[in-house]
Parts: structure tokens; C-alpha cells; sequence
């Protein structure tokens, strides 16, 4: 049972930003920005990032969903998604991104605990300063999203058709458009006037 | 020194904020709803709420700027120091003391939210509204805190610096920068 009245029959952070469409505009905007929107990590990696986080967090919406968008993006492949989030480090990733990854797990733990060897071990293999921004920010933001998800005890139903269906849907038309489908219509009105 | 290359002379967020434009406009959009969009929790209230839980993320800059902003509006940063140190013998309501007991919860993981945590806060006032932004004040300052320690940027101990960035934090919100930008570099 939610805290407060959410809406019935909506899952997981889709239900908190229907309560609040004020602030849902700013939260899609920067997921878009961050794990859909044109970038020299492509958009799987970052959603491995984003489940990765999320998993270390125990949201169990954002990364289920956020590992579905993985795999949507990653040619349909589940079980790297699923080695990731096991053990990375054995995981058929590049390197680059296994720093990242550790990177975004120190930031899952507190900030202070990136070290400037972490940032430059990601940096000898390729990472640029707004790759490593991004990994950072990621890690950070997911950090808000599993808190404000599982803070507001939402509807997290088992059931993994929904989110690989979903996952698809968002890895195609990203976060923005996909959240019309559960925001009230008004919710783009100043979106369409800009 | 910053772990990536910032901007130089930009102090905590506003460095990450200069960095990248493109996540600094929806991050701003948030804290400015959050904190200064109209509410039925003063604005003071809610900077308290920001400012303790960078506390418990032990984030200097943003437990300094949001104090300095919570100062702001209560013209006394007396109370500030006292909900930093042991909210519960401050003397904030026991409205607000219930708030920041779910702040603190969803801090150290939204699943040690108990729905006894969401019942004493409702018994004594608090609307599912104000319950709402309570969790996501704490979580956003969640992600603020860790990219801004995550990044290393630069939080200079300048207590005249913070004072200003309060005021105009209380009197602007955070649409805008609250800190004045360098200069441009001459070409």
C-alpha cells in the first residue's frame, strides 16, 4: 500500500509523478537528457548504468525496468544485463565502462568516495570529462529516483512481460513520450508552448 | 581539485551546473519547485529539510547554502544550527519535526520509510502533498549531495559567500544563477 493516496493501479514512479506532474516535468527531462538523449556512451550503456545503481539501491522497479531498457537497447540481450548487475567486472562490457561502473558505485555509496584514481583509471581508457560527468550524474540521480519510489512505498507488482514491454516502448521513444502516457494531459502544455 | 575540468571559479553545484547546461536546466527546475514554488510548507521549512539532510550526507556546500537560505527567510540562522545538530529539542513544529524523521529515513534508503513514520506525520497535520515533497526534497538532496562531492568541486569556507548565495536563493529561487559567473575569457 502506498503512503499516500496514489493513484490505484499505477506502478512504481509512474504513480508518484501523476500525484505531482509539477515536478514529474523536470524528472523526465533530466532521465531524457541523461539516458536517452544523443551521447558518446550509447543509450544501453547508460541504462546499465542507471540498473546498476538501481540495484545496488533494492529498487526493485527502477531496475527492473531500467534493465528491460538495458536489454531493449542492447539488442534484446537479458542475461548481460543480468551479468552486470551480478558481477560486472566478468561481465562482456568494455572496459571503459566497467570504470564507469565503479565510479557510479562509489557515488551509490557518497560522493566523497570517488577518488581521483578512480577518475583517472576511467580517463586511461578512453572516458572524456563529460562522460565521467555523466556517469557521475547518473549515479547520483538514481540515487533520488530508487529513494522516491521506494520512500513513497509504491505499487511495484512481479511481473517481468509488463516491464520487457515497457523497456521496449522506452528505448524507442524515450522517457518524455512514454510519460504522456500517465501524466495528465495539461502536464505538456507549457512544454508544447516553449 | 575537481575531478573533471570545470569551470574555474565556480564554488559546489553551480561548477557542474556551468559544465553541463543541459541537466543543470531540469535540476534547477526541480529544486525551484521543491523549495520556492508555492507550498503549504514555508519555504523555510522546506530549506531546513534540504539543509538537514546534507547534513546527514555530510555535503559542505550544500548544507552551507541551504542553511544560508533557510537563515534567509527566518532572518536568523539560529534555528538552523539547532535542527542541524538535534532537530527533535529544536523549535520547529512537531509538524516538521515528523517531516524531516521521514527525511531522515529516506536518506539512509527509501524502504526505512514505515507507513507508523507517514501516520504520526498526517496525525499532526501533515497532507499527503507535504508528505510527497518531504520524500523527494530528501531524495533529490540525495543526488545534489553526491554530485556535488562526487565531482570534487570546489567549496570554498566563505561564510559572506554563502550569506549572499542565501539571500538570493530565498528572494529568487534557483531558476537563475545565485552566484555571480566569471568573466568570459578574452579571446
Amino acid at each position: 500500500m502506498p503512503y499516500i493516496a496514489l493513484h490505484e493501479g499505477v506502478t512504481g514512479i509512474r504513480a508518484a509523478m501523476a500525484f505531482r506532474p509539477e515536478t514529474a516535468g523536470p524528472l523526465n527531462d533530466l532521465a531524457e537528457t541523461l539516458l536517452h538523449a544523443p551521447h558518446t556512451i550509447p543509450p544501453g550503456e547508460r541504462e546499465l548504468i542507471a540498473t546498476y545503481v538501481s540495484y545496488l539501491n533494492d529498487c526493485y522497479f527502477c531496475q527492473t525496468i531500467h534493465g528491460f531498457i538495458a536489454a531493449a537497447s542492447l539488442d534484446g540481450d537479458e542475461e548481460l544485463v543480468k551479468r552486470v548487475k551480478a558481477d560486472f567486472q566478468h561481465a562482456s562490457i568494455s572496459d571503459k565502462l566497467k570504470a564507469l561502473l565503479v565510479i557510479a558505485s562509489k557515488v551509490q555509496k557518497g560522493g566523497k568516495h570517488v577518488t581521483a584514481e578512480d577518475v583517472e583509471h576511467a580517463r586511461s581508457l578512453g572516458a572524456t570529462d563529460l562522460e565521467i560527468h555523466d556517469a557521475v550524474l547518473i549515479a547520483a540521480a538514481f540515487c533520488m529516483y530508487n529513494r522516491y519510489v521506494d520512500g513513497l512505498g509504491t505499487w511495484q507488482p512481479h511481473d517481468d512481460a509488463m516491464y520487457r514491454e515497457r523497456g521496449k516502448r522506452v528505448a524507442r521513444e524515450g522517457h518524455v513520450t512514454v510519460s504522456k502516457e500517465y501524466l495528465p494531459a495539461n502536464a505538456f502544455v507549457d512544454a508544447v508552448a516553449k | 581539485m575537481a575531478h573533471i575540468a570545470l569551470p574555474e571559479g565556480l564554488p559546489g553545484i553551480s561548477s557542474g551546473f556551468a559544465f553541463r547546461p543541459e541537466t543543470a536546466k531540469p535540476m534547477r527546475e526541480l529544486a525551484h519547485i521543491l523549495l520556492h514554488g508555492a507550498n503549504s510548507l514555508a519555504p523555510a521549512e522546506r530549506e531546513l529539510i534540504a539543509t538537514y539532510v546534507s547534513t546527514q550526507n555530510d555535503c559542505y556546500f550544500c548544507q552551507t547554502s541551504h542553511g544560508a537560505a533557510a537563515a534567509a527567510h527566518l532572518g536568523s540562522g539560529e534555528l538552523v544550527k539547532q535542527v542541524k545538530t538535534d532537530f527533535q529539542s529544536s523549535q520547529v513544529s512537531p509538524k516538521l519535526k515528523a517531516l524531516l524523521a521521514i527525511a531522515g529515513k529516506v536518506q539512509q534508503g527509501g524502504k526505512n520509510v514505515t507507513s507508523g513514520d507517514v501516520e504520526h506525520a498526517r496525525s499532526l497535520g501533515a497532507t499527503d502533498l507535504e508528505i510527497h515533497d518531504t520524500v523527494l526534497i530528501a531524495a533529490a538532496f540525495c543526488m545534489y549531495n553526491r554530485y556535488v562531492d562526487g565531482l570534487g568541486t570546489w567549496q570554498p569556507h566563505d561564510e559572506s559567500m554563502y550569506a549572499q548565495m542565501g539571500e538570493h536563493l530565498a528572494k529568487q529561487g534557483y531558476r537563475t544563477p545565485s552566484i555571480a559567473q566569471p568573466e568570459p575569457a578574452l579571446k
